[in-house]
């Protein structure tokens, strides 16, 4: 068994077994989620530990046949994309179970759905087989609305509701109808991601249908990543939404989308990929500016962190659009980077509302004085916000800048004001109303993180960004050989098609691949180097 | 002629028989329990007949046991325990006669075992005739209740117009080909493609099964008969009667007439498409648990006309796969509705509050079958909408058409998460507080008629690949289009 089945694994047969605890445990209900969710975060960072660099292909494998005439089966697997993701995800997981602890009704049904969309997303991360990759993230899509509906706050929370469901379906769906219609049209006759890869790239798809599926996939993960202008659910969804949920959404379900990208359709459409990039370059301007501004305007804090979320995954977006080697390394960094941060400042934001009973920052103030560690905490994650050196979330931006500049110097300008300006202005200025000035006399009684479990979840996430953005080696070294294949297989595929009709052999395609990769590795570790 | 290829249908026929020859001699307080044997007969004759691989025609080849009838009796009999289970359930809402609901709950089950076998039009009129004379009768068995007479009513003359159009249709058939064996028919279907009047005849024969499957146009029925009808018999009706329809559609369509089917493919996307916004649209307002499931019903008809108009063997297949799953969600969700609601008049989705403390068991079954209707995984509905539309993207290349009909089946999709949820949020957080707060005692039977359920929700949707096999092998049977 790979440790990857235990990881998703666990926190799915914790909800089962909570199904059979009776409601008023209400100590062992917690604790068995807070165990399952210790446990595969544990087992992550194992697995972290002993990736092996460098390694070509897939590692922790596992494939068990499951509908053999459709070629479906249970097949999971790391490489350098998603060993991070995963580490990510389960930390983000048992934060968010440590920080469930605000959630005062129906804690049995909550502690279910919160240990099947963290099962849920965790397995779509480590699945290699297109099938199980979108029936894992579906698995955990749905608990995100019921807990939004239920547990959710403020007034508007039928609206989001109403609306994140209605988004995210649409974009689920439509990825999925782009997934069934990869599979239909490679002939491949499986959903293996690895053999599928194998399969295109021997025999790559006509271009009109890559043309017509990959917007499909571009516009349906686009979605789920609050892509613009299709973010509209984003700000207020995270605003109504239980932090636990808001923490695992915006932190690691959303990456579902960019990973599916990087990891589907980039590699098996390249052709289209190059055309389509162009667009997604602009398009992510939107995020990075529009949404930019549009966080400036904002008076509630929670709103205000959502929309700076949809900003960062402009960063993400523009990574991807780059299509090379650094700019898809530094896209995934800022996918790991955002995970950590996303999760940190909706934690906080969720412990001063649980305290003071509103987020609108008007009313808030001085806080600092009262709450010197959550306070600080705040303050650290605005700063890795605004992209300061230290945070990972540096590192991965600088990265993308560095990518995206040869590509698109006009949109990586505007870019790098929105980041640089638009991002500090509006970050500075919360922290400033929320954390400084007059205390109002209403809040000069409420208490600070206390005890140790309640710093916790906070320390965990900020010591991870902190690690991660010093030593950001532990990432890019295993990232890069992975991004390399992928941003090799989106190249090899234009030069396919522009020599497409006379036909060489199979193997020698093989190897002008593997020698493209090679050469690019070189490349990339000289311009890594130099960019550090 | 094999008279042994018709056993089964011969011993449910007496099943029926002695079901209503013991009427006679049981005492009344008695009776109900005939239910029980009634279904463990209809046990012993599925597990008798599971060895059983004979194949073959009978009555000059009226009569076909191949493939797809087994795959399809067996679906017929496993409804059938199920709805008899439910049935015993129902029982104290039947003012009298309840030993003659079981036996012709057993004949409206022999009319769909003949439906399966059905090679010939006379055959087909003959059967369905057979499901649904009875179902009139069981329709509007509540004879004390205004809602069921009407119920019943509308049932009977909507009917009767359906199988006069049928009949007529058949009449036309065979007055332009002289043929009504489908197989014979086959042969010569292809010269009378452009013969006016054989399509007519075709057109009104698919007008008559379009009635039994609820199909758009021909759905009007379905919700006022829903929510009328006892319950035990909304839930026959949604899963054999409309099962029966659509294997009667899979034989006309692709045995008797695959030369004329493969022209067929627009308009059979515009009616699956339609009948799957009517469905999901209508019913988004609907207050009425009964009622809302009859919409829901309409709409899986066009979810499962997808796999008829991608017009391959993957859609037959999934067609099959899909009818499996629908049969254990529809029959779990109307079993929870028997038992909570048997004495309510209303039926009202709000007295599902405060379900799940009455009934942990009830609720989580109810909310297992909504999430599977919806179609979200792990639960036997998403892998055969998976199926299905995958069946229709493959013929994505052929016709456009199809492209946009897999976006429609989505927006069905997304209208429908809306309804299901909110059976969903009214047993676990209405916001009225419920009026009766006793617990729900469930007797043994109906504990193992919902534990099959749930398992095999479960099953179909977590290891589908034995379901997929059964349902590939069973359609090889069938002839394909193109």
């Amino acid at each position: 068994m790979s440790p990857l089945t235990y990881i998703f694994g666990w926190p799915l047969l914790a909800a089962l077994a909570l199904v059979f605890v009776p409601r008023n445990y209400r100590v062992i209900i917690r604790a068995v989620a807070l165990l399952a969710t210790f446990i595969s975060m544990l087992l992550a960072v194992k697995m972290f530990c002993q990736f092996v660099t460098g390694h070509a292909g897939y590692q922790f494998e596992q494939q068990i046949p499951w509908v053999e005439s459709l070629g479906i089966s249970y097949h999971v697997g790391v490489d350098g994309l998603n060993v991070g993701l995963i580490l990510m995800g389960a930390v983000v997981a048992f934060a968010a179970a440590c920080c469930s602890f605000e959630i005062k009704s129906r804690e049995k049904e909550f502690y279910i759905l919160l240990l099947v969309m963290t099962g849920g997303i965790l397995g779509a991360f480590a699945s290699l087989d297109l099938f199980f990759f979108y029936f894992l993230h579906e698995l955990a899509l749905v608990p995100t609305f019921i807990m939004i509906g239920v547990w959710g706050r403020g007034e508007r929370k039928n609206y989001a509701t109403f609306q994140i469901t209605l988004y995210l379906s649409i974009g689920a769906l439509i990825a999925l109808i782009g997934l069934i219609a990869l599979y239909v049209q490679s002939g491949a006759n499986t959903f293996d991601i690895p053999k599928l890869t194998e399969y295109v790239q021997a025999h790559p798809l006509a271009a009109h249908s890559q043309n017509f599926i990959f917007p499909l996939l571009l516009f349906g993960f686009g979605i789920l990543v609050s892509l613009w202008p299709f973010h509209t659910w984003a700000p207020l969804g995270y605003g109504s939404a239980p932090s636990p949920t808001a923490m695992l959404h915006a932190g690691v379900l959303k990456k579902f989308g960019l990973y599916g990208l990087i990891r589907v359709a980039l590699p098996l459409m390249p052709q289209a990929a190059q055309h389509w990039m162009q667009i997604l370059a602009w398009l992510c301007l939107g995020n990075i500016l529009y949404v930019g501004w549009v966080a400036m305007r904002q008076k509630d804090l929670n709103l205000l962190i959502g929309n700076s979320s949809v900003a960062h995954m402009g960063f993400i977006f523009l990574g991807i659009a780059s299509l090379n080697l650094i700019g898809v390394t530094g896209a995934v960094v800022i996918m790991i980077a955002h995970g950590f941060l996303a999760a940190l400042t909706f934690a906080l934001s969720g412990y001063i509302y649980q305290q003071t009973g509103t987020l609108e920052m008007k009313e808030l103030g001085g806080l600092l004085r009262k709450l010197p560690f959550i306070g600080t905490a705040l303050l650290m994650a605005a700063l890795a916000g605004c992209g300061l050196p230290g945070f990972a979330n540096f590192v991965g931006e600088v990265t993308v800048f560095f990518g995206a500049w040869k590509v698109f110097p006009l949109v990586t300008g505007l870019a790098l004001w929105g980041a640089l300006m638009i991002g500090a202005l509006y970050l500075l200025r919360a922290m400033r109303n929320v954390l400084h000035g007059p205390l109002p006399e209403k809040w000069s009684g409420i208490p600070d993180a206390s005890s140790v479990w309640r710093k916790l979840p906070y320390a965990l996430l900020l010591a991870s960004l902190l690690v991660f953005g010093c030593f950001p080696r532990l990432l890019t070294e295993k990232i890069t050989p992975d991004a390399a294949k992928i941003v090799s297989l989106t190249d090899t595929g234009t030069n396919v098609v522009e020599a497409d009709k006379p036909r060489s052999s199979p193997a020698v395609r093989d190897q002008s691949a593997q020698y493209s990769v090679t050469e690019s590795q070189s490349r990339l570790t000289s311009a890594a180097t130099e960019s550090k | 002629m094999n008279l042994s290829l018709i056993s089964l249908e011969i011993w449910v026929i007496a099943l029926g028989l002695v079901l209503l020859l013991a009427d006679l001699w049981l005492p009344a307080e008695r009776k109900r329990f005939l239910g029980y044997a009634a279904a463990a007969a209809l046990a012993t004759l599925l597990v008798a007949n599971l060895g059983d691989g004979a194949t073959g025609t009978a009555f000059n080849g009226m009569f076909v046991e191949d493939g797809l009838a087994v795959f399809f009796k067996r679906f017929f009999i496993v409804a059938a325990i199920l709805v008899l289970f439910m049935s015993v359930e129902f029982s104290d809402r039947i003012a009298s006669g309840i030993s003659e609901y079981y036996s012709l709950v057993v004949f409206a089950l022999s009319g769909m075992l003949f439906a399966a076998s059905a090679n010939n039009f006379a055959m087909l009129f003959v059967s369905i005739e057979l499901i649904t004379v009875t179902f009139y009768v069981l329709t509007s068995f509540q004879r004390g209740r205004l809602v069921s007479l009407e119920a019943g009513v509308k049932y009977l003359i909507l009917g009767a117009l359906s199988s006069a159009f049928m009949v007529y249709g058949i009449a036309l058939v065979w007055g332009t080909t002289g043929k009504l064996n489908f197989n014979e028919l086959a042969m010569v279907a292809s010269q009378f493609a452009d013969n006016k009047i054989f399509l007519l005849g075709v057109v009104l024969v698919l007008v008559g099964l379009g009635f039994k499957i609820a199909a758009f146009p021909f759905q009007i029925w379905a919700p006022d008969v829903y929510q009328g009808a006892p319950t035990p018999t909304t839930a026959f009706l949604a899963v054999g009667s409309k099962a029966a329809g659509f294997v009667l559609l899979l034989r006309v369509l692709f045995t008797a007439i695959p030369g004329v089917t493969a022209h067929w493919a627009n308009p059979l996307i515009i009616i699956s498409g339609i009948t799957i916004l009517y469905g999901n649209l209508c019913a988004v307002p609907q207050q009425n648990l009964k009622r809302l499931l009859g919409y829901s019903s309409i709409a899986h008809a066009g979810y499962l006309l997808l796999g008829v108009a991608a017009l391959s063997a993957s859609g037959q297949a999934a067609i099959l796969y899909y009818l499996s799953g629908y049969l254990f969600t529809v029959l779990g969700a109307f079993t929870v509705i028997c038992l909570v609601m048997r004495h309510l008049d209303r039926e009202d989705i709000s007295a599902l509050a405060g379900l799940n403390q009455r009934s942990p068991l009830l609720a989580t079954t109810l909310t297992l079958a909504m999430v599977s209707l919806a179609g979200i995984p792990p639960m036997a509905g998403f892998f055969g909408k998976f199926l299905l539309l995958k069946a229709v993207i493959e013929q994505g290349a052929t016709n456009p058409g199809y492209y946009c009909l897999a976006f429609t089946a989505l927006a069905g999709v997304v209208i429908s998460l809306y309804y299901y949820f909110g059976v969903i949020r009214a047993i676990y957080w209405s916001k009225d507080a419920p009026a009766d707060l006793s617990p729900i005692l469930l007797s043994g039977p109906a504990k193992v008629a919902i534990a099959i359920c749930i398992a095999g929700m479960f099953w179909i949707g977590l290891f589908p690949n034995t379901m997929l096999n059964l349902a590939t092998e069973a359609v090889k049977a069938l002839a394909l289009a193109r």
